[in-house]
């Protein structure tokens, strides 16, 4: 029964996470507060090791979440409901490819959706932040980081492996 | 070899060699698929991408599919689709289940709250890249601010708040029309 609601969740954020990776991370948000398969906590570590293992940022994030609340079949199953709904969904449009991409409706439900998304992430990102981030140290900490993310373009990886560095470094 | 077979080679080895997804896949998905087999042009790529943005899933499944379906239809789109997501669920369960048991260690631990803080500066950062692409006009900063409002004060779920934004842009198609 658990594999039939975990394809059915992850069909759903298929189906509504638009715009790739880190998209899923407010979807993923609302699981953690519907279901007890992972913590919020949990969900702040699949994103880094989303972001630092090879393939897609979605796929990997809906593999690591299948797993913690299923085994290796939940795992299986939460891949398989995030990538249906885009078969299908592609398979349709391949028939009338370049009068979608230059579809008005689209263009417009596509250019409300992107700052929705946006501020999802924000919230999402808010909330990652409230139970990261206790006391002052971990604030200086955060805020350091984030101004070396900001200022110089690395990719994730990199971060990610020097996150875990200073974390080590300064027990935090 | 058989075309099937060379298709699950190709997107095993994007999904096995590329780090992030998305964008960062483009140069991997050129060499092999444009360069190497010329199984799509440059503009088709190009296409695929833009119109990936412009659906629902993961931008590299979507890619991977439509090539798939161009090679080889439906059987073709599903072994293009099995084959770029299969390193994924191989490494991630592996590494998830490692992880478990190293919970308890003291230095994982460590290295986790550090990268638990540094995954939020990285969200944060993609935001305001997010942002600037998103928010070009007064409209969409009303649909940021609106959104973000009713996150933070009501229990809205993401699938909700999607339909609400995706709604105003069906009232602003119609009236325009």
């Amino acid at each position: 029964m658990i594999y039939a609601i975990l394809f059915y969740e992850f069909f759903k954020i298929g189906l509504f996470a638009i715009g790739g990776g880190m998209v899923t991370i407010p979807f993923l948000f609302d699981l953690t507060k519907k279901f007890d398969w992972f913590s919020a906590e949990e969900l702040t570590d699949m994103i880094a090791v989303s972001q630092s293992t090879p393939g897609p940022v979605g796929v990997n994030m809906a593999t690591y979440a299948g797993f913690q609340a299923a085994g290796v079949g939940g795992g299986i199953m939460a891949t398989f409901g995030l990538v249906v709904p885009s078969v299908i969904i592609v398979i349709m449009v391949s028939k009338l490819l370049r009068c979608c991409a230059e579809n008005r409706l689209l263009g417009e439900v596509m250019a409300a959706i992107r700052p929705a998304v946006a501020a999802l992430i924000l919230q999402a990102g808010f909330e990652l932040f409230k139970l990261s981030v206790k006391d002052y140290y971990a604030g200086a900490f955060a805020a350091a980081f984030f101004a070396l993310v900001y200022f110089y373009k690395k990719s994730p990886i990199f971060y990610i492996i020097l996150a875990a560095v200073l974390g080590i470094i300064f027990k935090l | 070899m058989s075309e099937y077979r060379k298709i699950f080679v190709s997107f095993f080895k994007i999904g096995l060699f590329t780090f992030g997804g998305g964008y960062a896949m483009m140069p991997l998905f050129r060499q092999e698929l444009i360069d190497k087999h010329k199984y799509i042009t440059e503009n088709e790529l190009i296409d695929y991408y833009s119109i990936g943005q412009c659906t629902p899933g993961v931008i590299a499944v979507n890619v991977a599919t439509f090539t798939g379906y161009k090679i080889k239809g439906v059987s073709g789109a599903a072994v293009a689709t099995l084959a770029i997501v299969l390193p994924s669920l191989v490494i991630i369960m592996a590494l998830a289940g490692i992880l478990q048991v190293l919970s308890d260690n003291q230095i994982v631990s460590h290295a986790f709250a550090g990268i638990r803080i540094g995954v939020i500066a990285l969200i944060l950062n993609e935001v305001i890249h997010l942002f600037k692409k998103a928010v070009t006009s007064r409209l969409q900063l009303g649909i940021f601010a609106i959104i973000l409002a009713v996150l933070l004060l009501g229990n809205v779920s993401a699938i909700m708040a999607v339909m609400m934004a995706a709604g105003v842009g069906v009232v602003r198609f119609m009236r325009l029309k």
